[in-house]
């Protein structure tokens, strides 16, 4: 795109008086809206023509990047294709037409859609019941932790006001339980990246409500320990959590039902391929063992994100019992591909077998000042999305990379070309991964400044401009 | 290499207390902010609140993270480095200048739970 023709806002293309509609004459009569609910001010929407507005937005689109353009290995995300008969399924007229009030006869086959998925999920994971009510991850985390609270408090246990979360869990595991009302504490990892048990032992007692384990976790490692953990949590009563979200190195190889989870969210927009990234929507269905199905709570009165179910069901059903068991094992040979072609030139903490993701503390030469912030930028220039960076906490320089398990080779290849080359850079002309990225539509971005002084309304822009 | 200086308490979850007039001065060690990057908000407690050692006073955020302030002692918070609020910049010039929050100490016999400048040099290696 021509930034220079076509960067502006909306608002900068704004004429006073300009339409890009004309309305016949008014044969019905005026019919004000009463004096209170009239606004003060003019509301202040820019007034463009019809190409005007089709023009800058069309323009902005194609500085979108998204998994239909390029590799996308956002690590902890799971950035998967979404094939598109799932669209297609989905936006069937006779399901995107629905209205969540429709009376109850005339939805049955969206009803039947929910019931077999949510056998579908319970083949999966092992679990007993599922609702689908959770519109996303940490919405079926805050669900399932009430159902946790509400079984402990079932049985007159009043005294269980913690949850036990690793190190390395997502940020979501400590918030989801504060909006619940339990406290957070910290189990440690070990040197291999696993939770510690020894320092788990010293933490449980009678007022532990629930241990919150992603698994493989978010180092992309497989917690080994799991039956040992199951017991000892339970063993003192408390019940154990399962975050769905890496689930999808699990599909078909292991079920979290029988490791001994009790309550478990999935995200469907991960695992099964629906699309997500710039928040959403996404689904987040909670499944729990025998027994706990009666401690569902109405988080909604409709059935969740129904089109994002859809969309899951649909691609369930495409790939198939016997093909859906070829995820998990794809995604780790990618992974584990990807993390070996560069582990020489990338430093990684945790050598091993990974699962679907892994995390590289930056170069493995540091010498020249180049961090993980600028080799990500630097991907930006060719072309790909970055990992995610700096997270998890547990290493300084965090690069986390997740190809899913429909990448073909050449296409990690290409990507492994470019890490490679950037690597070399990084030593021989250093300056130019500091700088980058060049070849994008805007350079490097300020973070602190946006952090500190964030504008994003055209007002603020405006106020800002006048200070200066 | 980030800077460590005598005389100081350091905890292990990066904060330090330096004792000067019965008093102590609590902020992030140089391994801390150099860990976090540009920081660009400091989340403080208000005077007279109380801290408890180990237990969280505050937040520090940065580009990469935002990262708890775990307090290394108890007591009374008797004033809040207002600097920070405009200028959370000044932790990554200086972290060992720019405190947090002065406390009045209610148990100064918890300083011996800390480390000395030497332990914590050593505990920073270990988690390289």
């Amino acid at each position: 795109m021509n930034n220079k023709l076509y960067g502006n806002l909306i608002f900068e293309l704004s004429k006073e008086g300009r339409r890009g509609y004309s309305l016949p004459a008014n044969r019905f009569g005026n019919y004000p809206v009463p004096k209170e609910l009239q606004r003060k001010e003019e509301a202040g929407l820019p007034e463009c023509d019809e190409l005007t507005v089709v023009r800058h937005y069309t323009n902005h689109s194609s500085n979108n990047f998204g998994v239909n353009n390029g590799f996308y290995p956002l690590g902890s995300c799971t950035m998967k294709y979404n094939p598109a008969i799932d669209e297609e399924m989905s936006a069937m007229p006779e399901f995107s037409n629905l209205h969540p009030l429709q009376p109850h006869h005339t939805v049955a086959g969206a009803e039947d859609v929910c019931n077999l998925l949510s056998e579908s999920l319970k083949a999966i994971t092992g679990m007993e019941a599922f609702t689908l009510k959770p519109y996303a991850g940490a919405h079926g985390e805050l669900t399932g932790l009430m159902i946790i609270k509400a079984y402990h408090e079932s049985r007159g246990d009043m005294k269980r006001t913690k949850v036990i979360v690793p190190d390395s869990a997502h940020g979501t595991n400590p918030a989801s339980a504060a909006v619940c009302g339990l406290s957070v504490v910290e189990v440690k990892s070990r040197a291999d990246g696993t939770v510690d048990v020894d320092d788990l032992r010293s933490i449980l007692d009678e007022t532990v409500a629930a241990m919150m384990m992603t698994n493989p976790n978010t180092l992309g490692l497989f917690e080994k320990s799991i039956p040992e953990i199951a017991e000892l949590v339970h063993s003192h009563g408390a019940l154990m959590y399962y975050d769905g979200a890496n689930l999808n190195p699990m599909l078909g190889a292991c079920r979290p039902g029988d490791m001994g989870f009790d309550v478990m969210h999935i995200n469907l927009h991960k695992t099964f391929a629906t699309p997500h990234g710039g928040g959403g929507p996404g689904a987040g269905p909670v499944g729990v063992r025998k027994g706990l199905e009666q401690f569902f709570p109405t988080v909604s009165p409709y059935q969740g994100n129904f089109a994002v179910a859809m969309r899951a069901y649909a691609y369930i059903l495409s790939l198939g019992k016997e093909n859906i068991k070829m995820v998990g094992p794809l995604a780790t040979l990618n992974a584990n591909y990807i993390k070996e072609s560069l582990k020489d030139v990338y430093e990684l903490p945790i050598d091993g077998l990974c699962k679907h993701e892994f995390v590289f503390n930056g170069l493995k030469d540091k010498s020249t000042g180049v961090t993980t912030m600028d080799v990500a930028k630097r991907l930006l220039d060719y072309g790909y999305h970055a990992p995610t960076i700096y997270f998890p906490l547990l290493f300084h320089e965090s690069l986390m990379i997740e190809p899913a398990e429909n990448e073909s080779k050449e296409t990690m290849d290409g990507f492994i070309e470019v890490m490679r080359r950037i690597a070399e850079e990084a030593k021989t002309e250093p300056d130019t991964v500091k700088n980058a990225p060049h070849n994008t539509p805007i350079g490097r971005v300020d973070d602190v400044l946006a952090a500190k002084h964030p504008i994003v309304t055209y007002r603020q822009m405006c106020n800002n401009k006048q200070e200066q | 290499m980030a800077k460590v200086i005598e005389g100081l308490y350091y905890s292990e979850s990066h904060e330090y207390v330096r004792v000067e007039d019965g008093f102590g001065y609590i902020g992030i060690t140089d391994y801390a902010q150099h860990a976090l990057g540009n920081v660009v908000y400091v989340d403080m407690p208000e005077t007279d609140d109380e801290v408890t050692a180990g237990e969280e006073f505050g937040a520090v955020e940065s580009v990469k993270a935002a990262s708890d302030l775990n307090s290394p002692v108890s007591g009374t918070v008797t004033e809040i480095n207002e600097a920070l609020e405009d200028s959370p910049e000044m932790i990554n010039q200086d972290a060992f200048a720019n405190w947090i929050i002065k406390v009045e100490m209610s148990d100064t016999s918890e300083l011996d739970n800390l480390m000395d400048a030497k332990a914590y040099e050593e505990f920073c290696k270990e988690q390289e």
